[in-house]
């Protein structure tokens, strides 16, 4: 069950191929969803439009829960990327894993640590960010000796710790769900009996994914608005 | 059944690439741009000009409504007015008829009573007349009574027989 993968060097990095085609892809299929959601706009919303102004209000509401609407509104397009992004992401190594030639082509993007992590650390990046554009960099260095001085220590490695579990939360879920997929799978093709007896397991465990896909995006967003609020807000 | 390679389970099928990170970041600002410019600017547009849409609806229905009630408020005071103008109508015709019959009845009153005075009195010159000339006539017979008398020179016993026919006479004809 062991899957290689084709890396290129290019520009002395080195790319997975494979994280490659399913990043674009999942990215695409986001970005052709929300243009069909908003291909022709109506007053009265049908179909897709409907759909998309439901995520909209889900994700307003994701952030209104953690500050107010003032601060808030800014991040609603981030925290819409975010989730359809990482929901289209995790959804796509459910349904089949593609390998060629031992190399493991078809997966979910967010299986992987590096690409979980960039997103995690991208949305510290930009907590930091929108906290000195709209505190100002006095208060929010001020902010790291609040409430104690002695607790500055623990507010730095708050921000790593933050940033870890936040991607390897992501990460953790997708890739168990693809391993024990992959095994399921395995178990299938191996005969008949173990076909039969790995099927119901494997319906399961794809619902189960489904479920755990959505919960992990919704998550990662409420984190990363959570963590903006905490950034941003003025309550501390 | 092969083994998992434990490499695998830490960092994933393919080791680590620092690419990934940089493609990953890239296409996730590329697609953020994208989205905000094509889908959910227009998107969240539309949404806005929704609310703003509805918000002018209901503004517009309370104003309908309340202009409803002042017109339903106005054709009810109409409503009464008008009642109300038709009853003093009634009234006044009413009470006009009334005057009118009164009218009548008094003019009727006072008309007999005119012709009644009118019967009297002509009544009464009738008999005045009357007796006028039955005193005309007496005295006229009287006249021709001294004359027979004083022409015929009767004796006292004629004259006191031809006084009593002629007083006979007189009162047979009265």
């Amino acid at each position: 069950m062991e899957h290689g993968a084709v890396t290129a060097e290019f520009l002395g990095l080195s790319f997975n191929l494979s994280n490659i085609l399913m990043i674009t892809i999942a990215s695409l299929i986001v970005f052709l969803l929300a243009i069909a959601g908003s291909r022709s706009l109506q007053m009265r919303p049908g179909g897709v439009q409907n759909f998309m102004e439901w995520v909209i209000d889900f994700v307003k509401g994701i952030i209104n829960s953690t500050m107010d609407w003032k601060t808030g509104g800014r991040f609603l397009t981030l925290g819409l990327t975010l989730i359809m992004y990482i929901f289209v992401a995790n959804m796509l190594g459910i349904p089949l894993a593609v390998v060629i030639d031992h190399n493991l082509w078809w997966k979910s993007p967010t299986a992987d640590p590096a690409i979980t992590m960039t997103l995690a650390m991208m949305v510290l990046v930009l907590t930091h960010f929108y906290a000195i554009k709209l505190k100002g960099a006095k208060e929010y260095g001020g902010d790291f000796l609040k409430p104690m001085k002695f607790l500055f220590p623990l507010k730095i490695i708050e921000e790593f710790a933050n940033t870890l579990t936040l991607g390897l939360r992501l990460y953790g879920n997708i890739y168990a769900g693809e391993v024990l997929l992959t095994l399921l799978a395995g178990a299938g093709t191996a005969g008949i009996f173990a076909g039969v007896l790995s099927f119901i397991p494997m319906l399961v465990w794809q619902g189960f994914s489904i479920f755990v896909g959505a919960i992990q995006a919704f998550i990662f967003t409420m984190l990363t608005m959570v963590y903006m609020a905490h950034k941003v807000g003025d309550e501390h | 059944m092969h083994i998992f390679n434990p490499d695998s389970l830490i960092l994933g099928a393919a080791g680590f690439n620092a690419g990934d990170m940089l493609y990953q970041l890239l296409a996730f600002l590329v697609l953020l741009f994208l989205l905000r410019k094509y889908a959910f600017g227009p998107l969240m547009g539309i949404m806005k000009e929704r609310e703003q849409h509805i918000g002018n609806e209901i503004t517009e229905a309370e104003t309908r409504r309340k202009e409803a009630e002042t017109y339903l408020t106005q054709q009810t005071e109409a409503l009464r007015e008008a009642r109300k103008e038709a009853q003093a109508l009634i009234e006044a015709a009413k009470k006009q008829g009334e005057q009118q019959g009164e009218a009548i009845l008094q003019a009727a009153r006072e008309e007999s009573n005119r012709m009644k005075e009118a019967a009297l009195s002509e009544i009464g010159r009738e008999k005045e007349q009357a007796v006028q000339t039955l005193r005309n006539e007496v005295a006229a017979l009287s006249v021709q009574i001294a004359s027979k008398v004083i022409a015929k020179e009767l004796d006292e016993k004629s004259q006191e027989k031809l006084v009593d026919d002629y007083l006979k006479e007189v009162g047979e004809a009265r």
